[in-house]
């Protein structure tokens, strides 16, 4: 990556100057435009599961996930047309008929980024089909509990405790609908011999599937956690 | 429902009367009225029509998040809920929340109470009282109230609204506030600025509760005495809680039952001997369950809650304005017993009064601000009762956890539910009063939903009753054919 060269693009006919390598989210980003993101924390490597920040690039059919792709010289993207706002609401839809997602009764009422985002994009309804799903919860740790019922696959977990907490306790069973997030060889949590307890995973997940017993949300939502912890690192 | 088919083994009767649904209640229910050959009242039967299934879809959820979830069968009355069940969670954690938070617990159960009166009186039930019960059922609801009594019914709102100020200022939201409580206690304190600012608002409500309570002794308590005679008005036992001296109590206390005598049958302060009390029947047409007193059982062994069963168990209430209300209130019965169900508009007015100087007496405590408001505990029992005296009566949570905390079974007593056969009572005895089959009035079968709206049920968490609400009475003879037909 050949650092300090600046590159000019355009994000919504803004014209707008970062750093080479920089991703379209970021570069977004720093320039005041926000673009829709669940999987995405600043501090983890970006990984473009959510589909959130699908974006057009002209002269390509294709969307691109803004959090992956670098931004490029010359390049104009488009970060909020028709399309990609109906594309969004599916997709928060989607995410929302997968598994069970009850606001009302969940921990992270009110603290819910998917709630948040579904309530800026105007989904009031899901006309899907919903799958509901009965898996138990871990609560066998003394403290962190995992109810997978309301987990959205973005992997943030996974991610901060593997590159932040170096640690890497949670990983992936499974494939499609049936991928869970697993503690070391699928242990109960509380028989985990790798996890530190350090509550990463609890600060950093989007929804109400990691937190902490006992604990109000508020004091555990601390999402900016991985974003802190590398600035710190950097020496910044 | 046009063709009627019964359930039970008894086929006498000739014709049936359907109100459905019920007005001016919370929840949906139906009445039929069972009718002899001669077209006299033979029966009449209380049926809920709502299912819920609260008990089975909580299993599996852990112990904590059961205020929440079980907060969500009622809009009236979630702090009760939430009370009930996070003292079953105190049981399983097994401690003892700090001074201050059972303080908060207890201030927030007065704005409950405050609120769910409020609109049962104003809103639901005064209509009647104010307008009579053969008046113009155009008129006869909250909007006819606002137009003809424009200064009683913002009294109302005003007093409700206090009440709802009461949950809001304490625990963050005026409905469903669960995000506060926990088990061993609550999750934050309360702020001087709110308490400085309920205690402002407390001397307004305090004047509205007692100028009701003299209007309504003024000019109600002696206007229906026909009523008073047949609404329900028949002995049975009465259940509530009581404190350590024995005087009304809403959030923790000693479970009293007493009869029709005013004699104590019953006094246990451990929660778990309350199923040594009540026993559950079902009866095939309605999903509500028939809760009776064991000793004596099915069916004698009926009981009432709420508030008229509350100031009957009670020796005295403890606050110096309700005290004196309530020591007119007892010379209404023999033994300090009060047995129409009519007065349960009366008792629920003294409640208020009780409830507002219990808020000022636990606001003018410097305790209840301090920061000291939870008790940490992990799970150590793996079975927990909680009880508390919701708006409308003994409310009972009961579950079970394994050892992770997960809920294996959950039983649920609803206030309302301990009334049933009571309601049954109550209206089969206002039927054979009022209802002549030959001519059907309206204002008849008004005075059968009334005297269920005396007792303020709550069905579920709806509040869709502006009395505009369709009412269908349906007359059939004995083959099932429609004879008659009368909507409003």
């Amino acid at each position: 990556m050949a650092e300090n060269s600046m590159i000019t693009l355009k994000i919504d006919g803004v014209q707008v100057s970062v750093l080479e390598g920089t991703t379209i989210l970021k570069a977004a980003k720093d320039n005041g435009i926000l673009i829709p993101t669940l999987c995405d924390l600043e501090g983890l490597t970006p990984y473009g599961g959510c589909r959130l920040c699908l974006v057009e690039v002209t002269g390509s059919p294709k969307l691109f996930p803004a959090c992956t792709t670098p931004a490029n010289s010359g390049m104009e993207v488009t970060t909020n047309s028709e399309r990609l706002k109906s594309y969004r609401k599916m997709t928060i839809q989607l995410l929302m008929a997968e598994r069970v997602h009850m606001c009302a009764v969940c921990v992270a009422n009110d603290h819910c980024e998917l709630q948040a985002l579904a309530n800026q994009l105007g989904v009031n309804h899901v006309v899907l089909e919903r799958h509901f799903t009965r898996e138990p919860i871990d609560s066998s740790h003394d403290f962190l509990v995992i109810d997978r019922n309301r987990c959205i696959l973005c992997l943030r977990c996974v991610r901060v405790c593997d590159k932040i907490e170096g640690v890497h306790t949670l990983d992936l069973k499974n494939r499609s609908k049936d991928t869970e997030v697993i503690m070391d060889l699928d242990e109960s949590w509380g028989n985990s011999c790798s996890c530190t307890g350090c509550r990463k995973c609890a600060k950093v997940c989007p929804v109400g599937a990691i937190y902490i017993e006992g604990e109000a949300i508020t004091q555990t939502k601390h999402r900016d956690v991985a974003e802190f912890i590398t600035a710190r690192r950097n020496n910044r | 429902m046009d063709n009627y088919e019964d359930n039970s083994s008894n086929k006498l009767f000739e014709r049936k009367i359907v109100i459905n649904p019920v007005t001016r209640i919370e929840g949906h229910a139906q009445i039929d009225i069972l009718l002899n050959q001669d077209s006299t009242v033979r029966e009449a039967r209380f049926k809920v029509t709502d299912f819920r299934g609260f008990e089975k879809f909580t299993e599996g959820r852990p112990y904590y998040e059961m205020p929440a979830i079980t907060s969500r069968s009622c809009g009236i009355c979630p702090v009760s809920h939430i009370l009930a069940s996070a003292k079953a969670c105190d049981a399983i954690v097994g401690v003892t929340p700090p001074k201050t938070a059972v303080m908060l617990r207890r201030l927030i159960h007065m704005g409950q109470l405050v609120q769910s009166h409020a609109l049962n009186f104003f809103h639901l039930s005064s209509p009647d009282l104010l307008f009579g019960f053969d008046s113009d059922p155009a008129k006869r609801n909250v909007f006819g109230l606002i137009e003809n009594h424009p200064d009683f019914a913002v009294q109302g709102v005003k007093l409700r609204r206090f009440g709802q100020e009461i949950i809001e200022k304490v625990a963050g939201k005026r409905v469903h506030s669960s995000e506060w409580i926990q088990p061993g206690g609550v999750k934050w304190p309360l702020t001087r600025e709110r308490a400085d600012y309920l205690k402002a608002e407390l001397p307004k409500a305090l004047e509205i509760a007692k100028s009701t309570l003299s209007m309504f002794k003024q000019q109600m308590l002696n206007s229906f005495n026909d009523e008073v005679e047949n609404f329900g008005n028949f002995p049975s036992y009465y259940m509530g809680l009581v404190n350590s001296d024995g005087n009304l109590e809403h959030y923790d206390g000693k479970l009293r039952i007493m009869n029709k005598d005013g004699n104590i049958v019953v006094e246990c302060s451990d929660a778990l001997k309350y199923q040594e009390y009540v026993g559950e029947a079902v009866e095939p047409y309605t999903f509500m369950k028939f809760p009776y007193f064991k000793k004596v059982g099915y069916p004698d062994g009926a009981y009432r809650v709420g508030p008229l069963a509350r100031l009957n168990v009670a020796s005295h209430c403890g606050t110096p304005l309700a005290d004196e209300e309530m020591a007119e209130f007892k010379k209404l019965g023999r033994n300090g017993i009060v047995q129409s169900t009519f007065y349960y508009h009366y008792a629920r007015l003294i409640e208020t009064l009780f409830c507002i100087e219990t808020a000022k007496k636990l606001l003018d405590d410097p305790e209840i601000l301090s920061e000291n408001v939870t008790s940490r505990a992990m799970v150590n029992n793996y079975e927990g009762i909680g009880i508390a005296e919701a708006p409308r009566g003994t409310l009972i949570h009961h579950y079970k956890v394994d050892a992770q905390g997960m809920i294996i079974w959950n039983d649920m007593i609803i206030a309302t539910e301990h009334n049933n056969i009571a309601y049954n009572k109550a209206i089969t005895q206002v039927a054979k009063r009022y209802i002549k089959a030959q001519q059907l009035q309206e204002g008849m079968l008004n005075r059968v939903e009334a005297v269920i709206r005396a007792f303020d049920p709550c069905l579920s968490c709806a509040t869709h009753a502006v009395g505009q609400m369709a009412l269908d009475i349906k007359l059939f003879d004995a083959n099932g054919t429609l004879l008659d037909q009368q909507s409003r």
